[in-house]
């Protein structure tokens, strides 16, 4: 009996501490919430964010736009190419990090991590250039080279971790078995780090996602643009459509949500399975 | 899988060619109205000239970004639509030509919209549209408008109503009350000019305005909207866009500035003109020159006045009988033109520093601003003396030919050429990330590191060797522990960076752990709300949360006050300022480190627990002898990366406290920006502030993993 009363008293406790998490992740986004549902009050002191007035004004501005579809389509086809494309360069370097050694290992990887240490402030300008020699300006493809490329510093770092966990015995006896290198590679290996691929391809699907300045710097057709280049043009020089733009940052972030969703079903596997089998 | 990319890159890349018959481009950042009525002018030139005509609206935040690094190269657009002191700026940089004086008929547009565009070279654009402040008055409330700011003061208005809302933080506001009092923020001999008795008055009377309550003190424009339209302001000082905000809610109308009977004379705001530019691409254009024409001249105007609610630069009769157009163009007869030099982009900084410090009561008015023209004066000093780059090059040559001859050394004992032999296979599997990294990671860092050895405006950058280095090390001269200097900007980056760090690795790893304990009901949902603060665009959060913390009208006042403490602002001390940012920081990056936690405790075997639980060991003990010494490894990294992140996140310090108080919570990351956008364009000094930077976390992170190493090792 007792034990049965610990156990749900922890359990209690839990809840509370996650409820208090939810409560203070939840409650800037309940006043952007407010502002995009909210026809305009007069500023007060107060506690909860409650439209004093409801209205759909600010939603129908936002979706009354034109290209808001295909603006839509191109965020989730540019965020999802990146994720792709990042995921795709960056396995195969973190499994030769986790399981070759070759001249330059050492080296590569404190380059990897040196990338992350320097302020996009200066380098801006060269990467237009870079782009632009390329052929990649005005399309979206360049957008997700640039994405992908950025990406794979932390892909690699990630993925080099999750396959350092997975016993070298799986893919060996896979190799004795017959299979090529490559071959017990995407058969076992990858299977086996599912987890921790769908994490950074999380990741990387978020940070093309939200970006703006790139895309606004590199995209030039209306109908291309990403979402997030869409919303902070409802912040002018003097003044900020702010009902529209909250509107807008709530609807765009329902799709993430939904792909967290779906991608934590993967973290569940990962967590009964246990990440090694055998 | 590879097939399906090729496809992905294919149908990528397709869309967004130019066709041959190139279409004339037109950039612009104007929204709503004006938005729409640029889109009828242009839709009615194309069917008069059968051209087809493509605007491209811009964020305002990105536009300068994207037309410095596009039209020099020779891509954008034909024509674009910007301020004149922005123009004025930008004609240094290659975007913009002159235009032919035969576009601009005698007489046809306004004397003081075409002598703000002039230069010797000829005019750089033709103007659109002037924009000034006025004054908006609630006609129920003020039935007669008084004819002096002291006489608003004194309006009979109902409680809860204050007689005038306006950004009283904000420079370009207090301007108008500077010029009232004689003042200019940029002395004719372009010196900073917002000093002296003009100066002082002009301050201490916006100080007065607050402390009776005449005005509210931490008004953003979206609270001096609201309180305008809930009739809980009387009056507001605005420009021509606050219309479309307030739309019908109120019946007002618009009047030119009040005197300030202290000053003698009226409030006299600047003046900008909005002007369309021609590119160097539109300039040998005729086309791009008749839609020039056609825009800023008679059927442009005509459309941009009634759709855009625009003071059109046309000489000639406001708008038939248009009041609220007619208030703004007798406004603009007294506003004063904004210099256009790039020093007067210098100015704002240290005199809204000067403003924000004097308002919360810090200082003096007469040591605010004698800081604030040392200030200036430090940003204007000359560039360092050019260099020849004859050491430089004989230091990388004698490096490379020294990297050559240990590579060949190491070559002919032998070991290199097996070892290489035996790395091949590797090589083929991380091909592809060196070279995507290498060539637009890379690349593009090490020109702009490369960058910080020169100096001068952009385009016509000199070599000065490590001058920047040596100024800024050296804190140009001033105490080494003085505001704004590397190394106490340093100290608070560190603070700012191990405050954040501790907070999100607490808070995330907590709640990752209790998320991922099988028996808990809810767990998908309590994922989702988790992470919401990751999922929704950071800009508008940032933002919700620093109107969170208004002292008048936020959120966070309110919960202070129900605990029963008088709310106070919390951008005048240090200390509660840091916090806001902080707060806002931790909120954004916690789930984040909740997702590297889930993730990495996926690598502890359920199987372990298990036996370590049979062992009779304690839940506490299975937390800190199985789960984190098997979670660390794989999290580290991730701590790390999110260690330099923080060290480098400034979009929260820019959004939230803005520096305040007086630059005190301002990091590194946040100072590199401010030399490279808001004090002339400094980009050398800009990317010496990146390179030390990058080099201080460069440092720490080998002497970590050398000491970690010595750690494993003993």
């Amino acid at each position: 009996m007792n034990e049965r009363r610990v156990g749900w008293v922890e359990s209690a406790l839990s809840h509370l501490a996650i409820v208090v998490g939810v409560a203070f992740s939840l409650y800037p986004v309940l006043w952007v919430v407010s502002t995009a549902l909210s026809a305009g009050s007069a500023p007060e002191r107060r506690v909860l964010p409650i439209p004093r007035s409801l209205t759909l004004d600010h939603v129908q501005h936002f979706l009354s736009d034109p290209h808001v579809v295909s603006q839509a389509v191109s965020s989730l086809v540019v965020s999802v190419a990146t994720a792709l494309v990042g995921i795709a360069i960056a396995l195969p370097a973190a499994y030769a990090l986790s399981r070759f050694t070759f001249v330059g290992k050492e080296a590569g990887v404190r380059l990897l991590l040196a990338t992350q240490m320097f302020p996009m402030v200066a380098s801006a300008v060269p990467l237009y250039i870079v782009l632009e020699t390329l052929g990649l300006l005005d399309t979206r493809t360049g957008l997700v080279v640039c994405y992908a490329t950025t990406s794979v510093p932390f892909a690699i770092f990630q993925l080099r971790g999750a396959f350092d966990t997975i016993p070298k015995d799986l893919e060996e006896a896979a190799m004795v078995d017959g299979a090529t290198r490559f071959g017990a590679f995407v058969r076992v290996v990858l299977p086996a780090a599912r987890p921790a691929i769908a994490v950074t391809g999380l990741f990387a699907f978020m940070s093309a996602y939200n970006e703006f300045i790139l895309a606004a710097t590199i995209l030039g057709k209306e109908e291309a643009l990403t979402l997030p280049v869409v919303l902070q043009r409802f912040v002018g020089e003097h003044d900020a459509a702010w009902g529209a733009f909250a509107a807008g940052s709530i609807l765009v972030s329902l799709p993430v949500m939904l792909l967290f969703y779906v991608v934590q079903k993967n973290l569940v596997a990962g967590l009964t399975a246990g990440g090694v089998k055998g | 899988m590879k097939r399906l990319l090729l496809l992905l890159l294919i149908v990528l890349g397709c869309p967004a060619r130019a066709s041959a018959d190139e279409p004339l481009a037109v950039w612009h950042a104007y929204r709503g109205d004006e938005k729409t009525a640029l889109e009828q002018v242009l839709a009615e030139f194309e069917k008069r000239q059968g051209v087809k005509v493509e605007a491209l609206q811009v964020p305002h935040d990105a536009y300068a970004a994207k037309l410095t690094a596009a039209v020099p190269r020779g891509h954008g657009p034909h024509l674009f639509i910007d301020s004149h002191e922005r123009i004025g700026d930008l004609v240094e940089r290659g975007v913009v030509a002159p235009i032919p004086s035969e576009l601009a008929a005698p007489g046809q547009f306004s004397e003081s919209a075409l002598g703000a565009l002039a230069s010797p070279a000829g005019l750089r654009g033709l103007p659109l549209a002037l924009k000034c402040l006025a004054l908006y008055v609630n006609e129920a409330l003020v039935p007669e408008v008084p004819a002096t700011l002291e006489g608003l003061g004194q309006l009979k208005l109902p409680s809860g109503v204050v007689p005038l809302a306006y950004e009283i933080r904000n420079m370009y506001f207090h301007a108008a009350v500077l010029h009232a009092f004689g003042g200019a923020q940029l002395a004719p001999d372009q010196s900073f000019g917002f000093r002296g008795q003009s100066g002082v008055r002009s301050l201490e009377l916006v100080q007065r305005l607050m402390r009776d309550r005449v005005v509210p003190e931490e008004a953003s424009g979206a609270v001096v909207g609201e309180l305008f339209k809930t009739g809980k302001a009387a009056t507001v000082i605005s420009g021509p866009w606050f219309a479309s905000d307030v739309g019908q809610s109120v019946k007002y109308r618009v009047v030119p500035l009040p005197k300030i009977e202290a000053a003698g004379g009226p409030m006299r705001p600047f003046l900008t003109v909005e002007a369309a530019a021609l590119t160097p691409k539109g300039s040998g254009n005729a086309m791009a020159q008749a839609l020039l024409a056609f825009l800023a001249g008679e059927p442009g105007a005509e459309i941009r006045a009634r759709v855009g609610r625009q003071v059109v630069a046309l000489n000639r009769p406001a708008a038939g009988g248009d009041a609220f157009l007619a208030a703004f163009a007798a406004q603009a007869t007294v506003a004063v033109p904004m210099p256009s030099s790039p020093r007067m982009r210098t100015t704002w900084e240290p005199a809204e520093r000067a403003l924000k410090k004097t308002l919360s009561g810090a200082v003096t008015p007469d040591a605010a601003l004698t800081e604030a023209a040392r200030r200036f004066d430090d940003v204007v000093r000359p560039p360092p003396a050019r260099r020849s780059p004859n050491g430089a090059l004989l230091v990388l040559g004698a490096l490379s030919l020294a990297g050559a001859f240990w590579l060949f050394t190491r070559f002919r004992q032998g070991e290199l050429g097996p070892a290489l032999r035996r790395s091949l296979p590797a090589y083929r599997w991380v091909a592809h990330a060196v070279i995507g990294v290498g060539a637009l990671v890379i690349l593009p860092i090490t020109v702009g590191a490369g960058t910080s050895l020169f100096a001068g405006p952009q385009g016509h950058m000199h070599y000065v060797g490590l001058a920047n280095f040596w100024e800024i090390l050296t804190a140009r001269g001033a105490p080494l522990l003085s505001s704004g200097s590397f190394y106490l900007v340093l100290l608070i980056t560190l603070l700012w960076t191990v405050a954040n760090l501790s907070l999100h690795l607490g808070i995330g790893f907590a709640l990752g752990l209790l998320l991922s304990r099988p028996s808990l009901a809810l767990k998908p949902v309590y994922r989702v709300l988790l992470i919401i603060p990751w999922a929704v665009p950071s800009y508008v959060t940032a933002l919700a949360w620093k109107g969170m913390f208004s002292r008048q009208f936020g959120a966070v006042s309110a919960l202070v006050e129900a605990c029963g403490v008088e709310p106070f602002s919390w951008w005048a001390r240090f200390s509660t300022a840091f916090a806001a940012n902080l707060s806002t920081n931790v909120w954004l990056g916690f789930p984040f480190m909740m997702v590297v936690t889930l993730g990495a405790l996926t690598s502890v075997p359920k199987e372990v627990l298990e036996a370590a639980e049979v062992d009779g060991a304690t839940r506490w003990q299975r937390l800190w002898r199985v789960t984190i010494p098997m979670v660390v490894p794989t999290m580290l990294p991730a701590v790390l990366l999110g260690a330099i992140w923080t060290f480098n996140q400034f979009n929260v310090v820019f959004l939230v406290s803005g520096g305040e108080p007086d630059g005190t919570t301002d990091i590194l990351v946040s100072e590199a920006y401010r030399w490279a956008f808001t004090r002339q364009a400094q980009y050398g000094y800009a990317a010496a502030y990146a390179v030390l930077i990058f080099l201080l976390l460069f440092v720490s992170s080998r002497l970590m993993s050398l000491v970690n190493r010595e750690k494993a090792a003993a």
